[in-house]
């Protein structure tokens, strides 16, 4: 399984599924990470962690940890 | 009657923008029920008083944050006659993910579709009417910045409001809305009418509040749930999300032009935002920043900030002529020579002081407003997220620190941008320990008294503040109020853009306000305790002005100052009433040594009796008594701040509690290994509370997150499932 985490800076992947539950799983399908959007991995933060992604047409930052429950191609 | 509307939206839409061009002047901020939210109303502009209420800022209704169920529980249970629906137009498709769910909700609304202009340069387009009739509720095209097509949109919101005309929905698949109309069956006659779509999708897609209220109806729909979950090989919240965003895509197909960006280059926004948040640069760029923001406002050294320069001028007003004059005044008319006591202590000295600080305020608030506006403000929470998480906190504990370094009040204040209920309290319980402005005199007293007026003294008060706020997210976790899930990091980074002059004034000088009602009357009543204290003896003769000795004050210190032995300055009552009346305002601490060593004027750090302190205190005790005093409870104001935030007076009580039993303990330690490395022998009593307090930091930052079990059994269930 290919998750967000392991995507490098400047690919595109698109979205499979989104693992977890609870509020964290909520509030990322929220932001509009839904199966099939695209997910631009723009950058991350110069300490390493989080990360910054386009999504939708808008930029949205989020840890490695919370990458790590989204499954992506 | 008249309307009430209700206006909501997602954060960083312009809302606050809409919201002050919809009221104009007419606004009072109170709090929603129960959580520390700011709930702002005000009656729209040319319409008979129409009340419009602010929601918080939301990205969708789901039961989850305070903001949403805040919001939810005013647009069921309230009633308002109208929503308006904010809408971003440059970021259409997830700002309808909310309209959506609004519209299920069957109360008249109207999309107010704000950025148009910012669209339009860009080369693109929105087709407002279009969009009216997908979405089946009127449309009105805005820049709440520019003010353009506001009076439309109040005229629509009015005509709206007295048509009484429910909204249409937007219709999702034919398989989920088959299950829709059994859900709404199931609900039938259980939930308003009008509402009954929304509560309908929100039990489908698993909405905990709503599921707990009807779990007997949820339990009869698990059957053609489970089927289409089946069918999608998903979980029925997100092929809920999924649909939502697939019926928005259908209502964007056509009608939104989107702006012709070759990603090569990018827009303005992605230009600025390469270089503030690079690998390499981005870390010097934003210690640069803070160092502008904090030498342009307190200064340094020789570097005089402008904030500490119009402050010192204002102080020096307010001393001579306001001061002086008052008290000119009060021998003129015979004024009793307490009350007069009454009137330079409390008014001039405590609020005074409260006063005198604005100026320092104004530019610090002005400074974080700008960074804010133009977007910064989210990407130093990015860049710092990394430090932070690691004890505990999120990178947005950031920014209250940074306002604490001017005044711990504000401080305390800025807290309520952290979503996280537990990062936030934690957060308001530390933000006191980084040195304010105010403390500053009390490290140049000590540096000036004790070490050669070494600079180190300064920059090891600002470490200590850093590092005790750090050891306070490990520790405060491990207590159960403040456990609970690590808070995640998904943040919107909003665009960048330059600041609107209006908007950077008008929040500039709400925080200003703010911050002199709140510090203004606590200090007032607090400073007239400790004047009374300090000015009386016991029989209640009034002695003079001022913490002169046989007061209530100075037996109260001599009876307490022995507790103060383990650190040192125990034997010194003057050191204990010059602590207690740093309760007032920090920097009353100099004043008073100064009073009670019978010096006249002992200027700002105490440099006419710094050789009388040093004759009575070591250099380890003296930076001892300097630890005790910048981590003890903070000022009264900085209190009432906290308890503001914390909700309760138990809350307040305990965190100052914290605060103190942490000032004593590392004040402790500190004064037993400066003894050492002096080559002096600490007293007996410090060796053992400093090894009692070495013992009990220590068990408290290595052991085991009690509540950290849970969790970790909850992610292994989880990683199980998905393998």
């Amino acid at each position: 399984m290919k998750t967000l985490r392991e995507v490098g800076i400047g690919e595109t992947v698109s979205v499979l599924k989104i693992h977890g539950d609870g509020p964290l799983r909520r509030h990322l399908m929220d932001m509009g990470i839904t199966k099939g959007c695209s997910i631009f991995v723009r950058k991350v933060a110069p300490l390493g962690d989080p990360v910054e992604i386009t999504i939708r047409g808008y930029e949205l930052s989020l840890r490695k940890s919370e990458a790590e429950i989204i499954e992506v191609q | 009657m008249s309307m009430k509307v209700a206006l909501a939206g997602n954060p960083n839409c312009g809302k606050t923008t809409l919201f002050n061009k919809l009221t104009g002047a007419s606004q009072r901020v109170g709090n929603w029920p129960g959580v520390t939210i700011d709930k702002k109303v005000g009656r729209i502009r040319g319409t008979d008083g129409a009340e419009l209420v602010d929601t918080p800022g939301i990205y969708s209704l789901s039961p989850y944050s305070p903001e949403e169920i805040v919001t939810r529980n005013f647009l069921l249970e309230e009633n308002p006659d109208v929503i308006i629906n904010i809408v971003d137009a440059t970021n259409i498709e997830r700002n309808l993910f909310l309209t959506l769910q609004i519209l299920d909700i069957g109360i008249p609304t109207v999309v107010a579709l704000n950025m148009m202009d910012a669209v339009a340069k860009n080369g693109g387009s929105v087709d407002a009417k279009a969009l009216s009739e997908r979405l089946g509720c009127p449309v009105v095209p805005i820049s709440a910045l520019k003010n353009d097509g506001v009076k439309e949109l109040i005229e629509t919101v009015i005509a709206t409001g007295e048509s009484k005309k429910a909204p249409g929905f937007v219709k999702m698949s034919d398989g989920i809305e088959g299950l829709v109309a059994q859900a709404a069956s199931e609900l039938s006659g259980k939930v308003p009418e009008k509402s009954a779509r929304w509560y309908a999708v929100k039990l489908i897609e698993n909405d905990s509040m709503v599921c707990e209220k009807f779990s007997a109806e949820r339990q009869n729909l698990t059957g053609p749930i489970t089927t289409i979950e089946n069918d999608c090989d998903d979980d029925i919240d997100a092929i809920i999300s999924d649909a939502r965003y697939n019926a928005i895509g259908d209502i964007v197909d056509g009608i939104v032009v989107r702006p012709d960006i070759s990603t090569s280059e990018g827009t303005f926004s992605d230009k600025v935002d390469r270089i503030v948040t690079h690998r390499i640069w981005g870390i010097p760029i934003f210690i640069g920043v803070l160092a502008i923001v904090f030498l342009g406002i307190i200064g340094f050294g020789d570097i005089v900030g402008i904030g500490t320069y119009l402050t010192d001028l204002l102080n020096d007003y307010i001393e001579d002529p306001i001061g002086t004059s008052l008290v000119q005044w009060c021998i003129d008319n015979n004024v009793s020579e307490p009350l007069t006591g009454l009137i330079t202590s409390a008014l001039i000295g405590g609020v005074g002081a409260v006063i005198g600080f604005l100026p320092q305020m104004l530019v610090l608030f002005l400074a974080l407003c700008i960074l804010e506006d133009i977007g910064y403000m989210a990407r130093i929470a990015f860049v710092m997220d990394r430090v932070f998480r690691f004890f505990g906190l999120s990178g947005k504990s950031f920014i209250p620190i940074l306002v604490g370094t001017g005044c711990g009040v504000p401080g305390i204040m800025a807290t309520r941008t952290i979503e996280s209920d537990r990062d936030r309290r934690i957060t308001a319980m530390s933000v006191t320990f980084i040195p304010c402005g105010a403390k500053l005199p009390i490290i140049a007293l000590i540096a000036g008294a004790l070490f050669d007026n070494n600079g180190f003294v300064a920059l090891f008060a600002y470490l200590l503040g850093i590092v005790v706020i750090l050891m306070s997210g490990i520790i405060l976790k491990k207590w159960k109020s403040l456990s609970g899930e690590p808070a995640p990091f998904i943040m919107e980074l909003p665009p960048y853009h330059l600041p609107s002059i209006f908007g950077v004034i008008k929040g500039t000088l709400d925080r200003g306000w703010a911050f002199v009602k709140k510090a203004g009357t606590i200090i007032l009543l607090a400073a007239i305790v400790i004047w009374f204290l300090a000015s009386f003896d016991w029989s209640f003769n009034y002695l003079g002005a001022d913490a002169t000795t046989e007061s209530i004050l100075q037996s109260i210190g001599q009876g307490i100052c022995v507790i103060f032995q383990p650190l040192g300055w125990g034997d010194h009552w003057e050191l204990t009433v010059g602590s207690i009346t740093g309760l007032i305002a920090k920097e009353n601490l100099v004043g008073t040594l100064g009073t009670l060593f019978a010096i006249d004027d002992p200027g700002d750090a105490g440099e006419e009796y710094w050789e009388i302190l040093a004759s009575i205190v070591t250099p380890a005790a003296g930076l001892a008594f300097l630890v005790f005093n910048l981590l003890c409870a903070p000022c009264f104001a900085a209190i009432g701040a906290m308890h503001r935030e914390l909700g309760s007076w138990k809350a307040t009580g305990l965190a100052v509690l914290y605060q103190c039993v942490l000032a004593y303990a590392v004040a402790a330690i500190i004064y037993v290994l400066g003894s050492f490395i002096d080559g002096k022998s600490p007293e007996v009593s410090g060796i053992v509370m400093a090894v009692i307090a070495v013992i009990c930091l220590g068990y408290l930052l290595i052991a085991k997150d009690p509540f950290l079990q849970n969790r970790s059994s909850a992610d292994k269930s989880e990683g199980a499932e998905s393998a």
